[in-house]
């Protein structure tokens, strides 16, 4: 019975069914690749946004510019061209070249992809949270004003908690930008889910498995990001929700995908 | 900088490609987004499923793996295609093609939502008005619901354009000369990847000021007669 159909398979299925099966590890690790890159990025731009958030918020002038001009030029640009100046640009000043940070970080792509994700999505990443953070309603700071809270306190306790949860369905967009930006890595020579499909195509000769596979993970990733988002969203938004007697769970979440 | 000048002709080439490419891909993300809107509002149920499975998978899969699979699989499965059914003969899919159609239709999958929402946000009155004055639907869709899906959409618009001007970049990886493509290989002869490389950022920084302008424009053109009320 499993003989008949790998025989099946191998002569009648337009895609070497059985190829992808014996390299099925192989893009295991390439995804494996892909979601620790695009969770490290998060994670570390994430990290970074929140005080630039705080700062472009604010309305120092001195502060604010040089984070415009930050965010400005990553979100104007190709992550492709970012990552290239980074990956490929560096090594053209001698100064990079000798320093201690050359051999063990910026002559890895890996690492060199992560520095470039994670600026890319803390650039994004700033001007959603930004976004949420000035449209925190004007009552609860005044109300947090005349509690007799410090500014520290007021954007910890009050308009930072608020904000996330405003920034949140707009974030799974990113979140899920980031993921499909990330396959950038191929082209730098990292072995992400794409990595590992076009090596696939490049080595048997072939122009659908590879791509086919990486699109299909990439899609179940993505359905399972957005789904994880939704329950998040269902959580944390649950006072938006219109209530009513009979449906108290919603349908369907605020989730917009993308944009 | 004396570098750039002295490639400023491959950089202007690269970037006129890159433009082209942009505007080509963009009437095809327009058409196909007015077509998936249609469909996604259609009582036709094949249509609606057909629509969301389109926007599902263009939206889930990254631009740069429907590119690969377009350019390579495309090209083979046209030539099986002529040779099964004898019609023609041997085909080649440029890369400008590839790049076109492919990103056309992944961000028509987006420009679909838009324009979904824009049409469901024009008042569901002004249509029944529009058949009670005995409008035919072309006319209704010319009057009716196209000045104000404009109107509505462009926000959306905006943002998708200006993510679709970037994902451009990515038709360099097939070997299409645009401005990257150009850029590397310049950056590269001279050793001078930064410099090229920085070259490339300033002009797509460049490109997507100007739409900026453009987008700010056509938002002015379109919402004259609207009262705004938010901050201003």
């Amino acid at each position: 019975m499993g003989e008949a159909i790998i025989q099946f398979l191998e002569t009648w299925s337009p895609l070497d069914v059985v190829l992808i099966a014996q390299n099925f590890d192989r893009f295991l690790l390439g995804a494996l690749v892909t979601l620790q890159l695009t969770g490290l990025a998060l994670l570390i731009g994430g990290a970074l946004a929140v005080p630039l958030a705080i700062i472009r918020a604010g309305k120092n002038p001195y502060l604010n510019a040089p984070v415009w001009a930050f965010t400005y030029t990553f979100r104007g640009t190709p992550l492709l061209v970012q990552t290239y100046l980074i990956y490929y640009g560096l090594g053209q000043f001698e100064a990079v070249r000798e320093s201690f940070l050359w051999g063990p970080i910026l002559s890895q792509a890996w690492w060199c992809a992560l520095i470039a994700f994670s600026l890319n999505t803390a650039a994004y990443t700033t001007e959603l949270l930004r976004g949420a953070i000035v449209t925190t309603s004007r009552g609860e700071v005044e109300a947090a004003l005349a509690c007799g809270f410090s500014a520290a306190q007021r954007m910890r306790r009050i308009v930072l908690p608020s904000a996330f949860r405003r920034a949140l369905p707009a974030y799974s967009n990113e979140v899920i930008f980031m993921l499909h930006g990330s396959v950038v890595a191929s082209t730098i020579t990292i072995q992400d889910l794409l990595g590992v499909g076009r090596w696939l195509n490049g080595r048997y000769y072939l122009a659908y498995e590879g791509f086919i596979t990486a699109a299909v993970l990439y899609l179940i990733i993505v359905l399972i990001i957005s789904r994880g988002f939704r329950w998040w969203e269902s959580r944390w938004l649950r006072h938006l929700y219109p209530q009513n007697a009979v449906e108290t769970k919603p349908k369907k979440g605020l989730a917009s995908f993308r944009f | 900088m004396e570098a750039i000048i002295e490639y400023q002709g491959q950089l202007l080439q690269g970037t006129w490609v890159t433009i082209q490419l942009a505007l080509f891909s963009l009437l095809f993300s327009v058409f196909f987004g007015l077509l998936g809107a249609w469909a996604k509002l259609s009582k036709n149920i094949v249509a609606q499923k057909t629509a969301a499975g389109y926007t599902t998978i263009v939206r889930g899969v990254p631009d740069l793996v429907l590119i690969l699979l377009v350019f390579f699989g495309g090209q083979q499965l046209a030539n099986q295609l002529g040779q099964l059914t004898g019609l023609w003969d041997y085909v080649e899919i440029s890369q400008f093609a590839a790049g076109v159609g492919t990103i056309g239709v992944v961000f028509g999958g987006y420009m679909t939502e838009t324009f979904r929402g824009a049409i469901l946000a024009i008042p569901r009155g002004q249509i029944e008005a529009g058949i009670a004055c005995g409008m035919s639907r072309f006319l209704i869709f010319r009057r009716i619901i196209w000045p104000q899906m404009v109107r509505y959409a462009l926000p959306g618009f905006s943002n998708n354009w200006l993510v679709q001007i970037k994902s451009t970049a990515l038709v360099s990886v097939i070997g299409l000369q645009d401005v990257v493509y150009n850029g590397f290989v310049a950056g590269r002869s001279t050793r001078l990847l930064f410099t090229f490389m920085f070259a490339v950022l300033m002009i797509y920084l460049v490109l997507t000021a100007l739409s900026d302008l453009g987008l700010r424009w056509l938002d002015k053109k379109y919402s004259k007669g609207m009262v705004r009320s938010e901050d201003g």
